[in-house]
């Protein structure tokens, strides 16, 4: 009796790839962590929405509030809607194995978009597609490790707590300091992502050491606050004080063109089209390596100018 | 001789509710004195004051607004946990008219503070006329609010850049950031007319007894329609203040999570959730409280791990030292064991 379930049920598992494989248009689920990290998120969006167009894709979205859980129910309403395959930018990186234990089984790849998780197994996801967040730190850190010559008080800016951005940048920034002795993090605090709370951190924090010279915004929504809050306390943002940020957003590019931030690390959020293309190469049996690294570029005040017309996000 | 004199000190009926919140501030601040005196620092820059003690201020305006809303809502026996989405809903729509429609700034204002208002009368409507309990009410709205300021704005974060538009978080009046100004505009009208009226009455009247208050001709109904559109209105005032402050429309960020500090501000300042007497300076103080316990986190620059439980634990104390109960059971112990060690 058993034997004979597990084989029917087998044939149903055959038959679903085998129409799966064979259909035309793939339909896919993104659980987005919830666009609330301003601009760059919204690109992020847009860029997969373009690509699901051009390339016929059913897309089915799900806005995950910033929140796990909201995620978590999405991807089961997802294994329950029957999709082909999963887009997930995972809003934190632990307490996902059971969901994606769930998908497996359902046979249903799932590839991370823009973060990465913890996992004691590995064959639960297809591979991340990311930047390389300790990179991006690295390279700012040394970046301003050379601007300052080798000597400054840093004020930090975090990102949110336990997301995965913020601590990698966090640890790829103290990498790029690292060489400098003179180049110290007196203050950090997060701003959350998001330009209110970088704009109130960074004006206890100017009220708290009048010796900060340099500001290292974990993402350009908290560094655009800590500009207006560096102008507030009368002190010119990108002279007295020197900003560097991640992500490079259009609001980024025109406050290096004013001359208030001073460089930014390029986080691509453009991931639609190449997050599609290795869903569906994973639906069809091909394998990645489980990192596949989107490269970055970083920009400095001076190129700004002419890097920003040609900005999409 | 010691303990009871203070045991009858503290007995006293007259010992108001405000004076624990005072207290509360106090406290922090005396710690501050000690610990952070460079929140004390104040200088006077281009013509107005600067200062932690001014950011203090100035960052507590938005839940203070909300705040005097909640105090009536609360007094009324009912809670509004949609004021932090509302607050996004006037900020979407005054900047989307302003940046995308390119209408005058004094008419998109008008309409983004009514569209907010207009929430709170559905609010009203659901709690007063229906009869949905406030918490799933105002629970729909929270995530309804959200959307409409979301879809207005296309998904998008708007950018802005209005003279007018940025003094009302940017600007200085008196010495003073111009929010200050507003609040004390609202509060001062609020308290003349729940003070000098019967108004406050009636709202008290219902939250205690709303049976008895309709028996003696007070329109419970009206009272508690008017408190929720009145808690809108004050929600798309601080959301154009927050809106304001970083020149920018951040339709999904905006206002998270206020609701809760708003709530929280009413209760240290006093006001008991279970409706009946109110406080309005009590929630302007437990606002006051709110703030300098973060600007407090972030001068001294603690580990962020830590910033939460701390916000936790000082709330927890001094919603226990509010507690007539807790008070009275503290003070047995502290008798008892003066009286162990004088025997």
């Amino acid at each position: 009796m058993k034997r004979k379930l597990v084989v029917l049920l087998g044939l149903a598992l055959c038959l679903f790839v085998a129409l799966g494989a064979s259909a035309k248009t793939y339909t896919i689920g993104f659980a987005q962590t919830g666009g609330n990290e301003g601009a760059w998120r919204d690109a992020e969006t847009a860029s997969v929405n373009a690509a699901a167009k051009d390339m016929g894709i059913n897309l089915k979205f799900v806005d995950g509030q910033e929140k796990q859980e909201v995620q978590i129910a999405a991807l089961r309403s997802f294994i329950a809607q029957g999709v082909d395959g999963i887009l997930l930018a995972p809003v934190v990186a632990t307490g996902w194995d059971e969901v994606l234990q769930e998908c497996k089984q359902a046979n249903i790849p799932v590839v991370l978009l823009d973060r990465g998780i913890q996992t004691s197994d590995d064959s639960l996801y297809v591979c991340k597609i990311t930047s390389d967040f300790v990179q991006e730190g690295k390279r700012v850190g040394e970046w301003l490790s050379k601007k300052m010559g080798g000597k400054a008080t840093i004020a930090e800016l975090e990102g949110t707590p336990g997301a995965d951005p913020a601590i990698m940048r966090q640890k790829g920034f103290a990498e790029g300091i690292a060489s400098y002795p003179g180049m110290k993090i007196v203050l950090s605090q997060t701003g959350n992502f998001n330009a209110a709370d970088g704009k109130q951190v960074m004006e206890a924090f100017l009220k708290a050491n009048s010796r900060i010279n340099a500001v290292f915004a974990q993402n350009d929504d908290m560094a655009m606050g800590a500009i207006q809050a560096i102008q507030e306390a009368g002190k010119r943002p990108g002279k007295d004080i020197v900003v560097v940020s991640i992500d490079g957003t259009r609001p980024a590019f025109e406050a290096m063109a004013k001359g208030t931030l001073n460089a930014v690390c390029e986080c691509n959020p453009l991931l639609g089209k190449i997050g599609f293309e290795t869903l569906i190469g994973a639906i069809n049996g091909q394998t990645y390596p489980k990192w596949v690294i989107q490269t970055d570029g970083l920009y400095e005040a001076s190129q700004a100018k002419a890097a920003l017309p040609t900005r999409k996000y | 001789m010691k303990a009871s004199k203070f045991k009858r000190f503290m007995s006293q009926g007259n010992v108001g509710k405000l004076m624990w919140s005072v207290l509360a501030l106090a406290l922090l601040l005396v710690f501050n004195a000690l610990f952070t005196p460079v929140i004390f620092n104040m200088k006077i820059m281009d013509g107005h004051l600067f200062g932690s003690l001014i950011d203090i201020l100035n960052r507590a305006t938005p839940v203070m607004l909300m705040g005097i809303g909640m105090t009536l809502v609360i007094a009324t026996g009912g809670i509004d946990i949609s004021v932090g989405s509302v607050s996004a809903v006037s900020g979407s729509f005054t900047t989307v008219l302003l940046v995308v429609y390119g209408l005058p700034l004094a008419y998109c204002i008008v309409v983004g503070l009514a569209v907010a208002t207009f929430l709170g009368f559905w609010n009203g409507f659901l709690v007063a006329r229906v009869g949905v309990q406030p918490i799933v009410a105002t629970l729909i709205m929270l995530a309804l609010a959200r959307g409409i300021a979301t879809l207005f704005a296309g998904g998008q974060t708007i950018l802005f850049s209005n003279r007018a538009y940025e003094f009302i978080a940017n600007g200085f009046l008196f010495g003073l950031p111009f929010p200050i100004t507003i609040v004390a505009v609202v509060f001062v009208g609020t308290a003349l007319l729940t003070r000098k009226t019967a108004l406050g009455l009636f709202v008290e009247s219902v939250g205690c007894n709303p049976v008895a208050s309709r028996y003696s001709g007070i329109n419970v109904r009206s009272i508690k329609w008017a408190v929720y559109v009145f808690t809108a209105f004050c929600a798309g005032m601080a959301g154009l203040i927050n809106t304001s402050n970083i020149k920018v429309a951040d339709v999904t960020r905006s206002g998270e999570g206020l609701e809760l500090d708003a709530i929280l501000a009413v209760v240290i300042g006093g006001t008991s959730l279970d409706g009946g007497k109110f406080s309005l300076a009590g929630t302007i103080i437990g606002a006051l409280v709110m703030q300098t316990l973060t600007t407090t986190i972030l001068t001294r620059g603690m580990p962020v791990e830590f910033t939460r439980v701390i916000k936790a634990l000082v709330v927890v104390l001094i919603i226990l030292i509010q507690s007539e109960s807790f008070r009275k059971r503290m003070r047995n112990l502290v008798w008892r064991k003066a009286h162990e060690v004088a025997s």
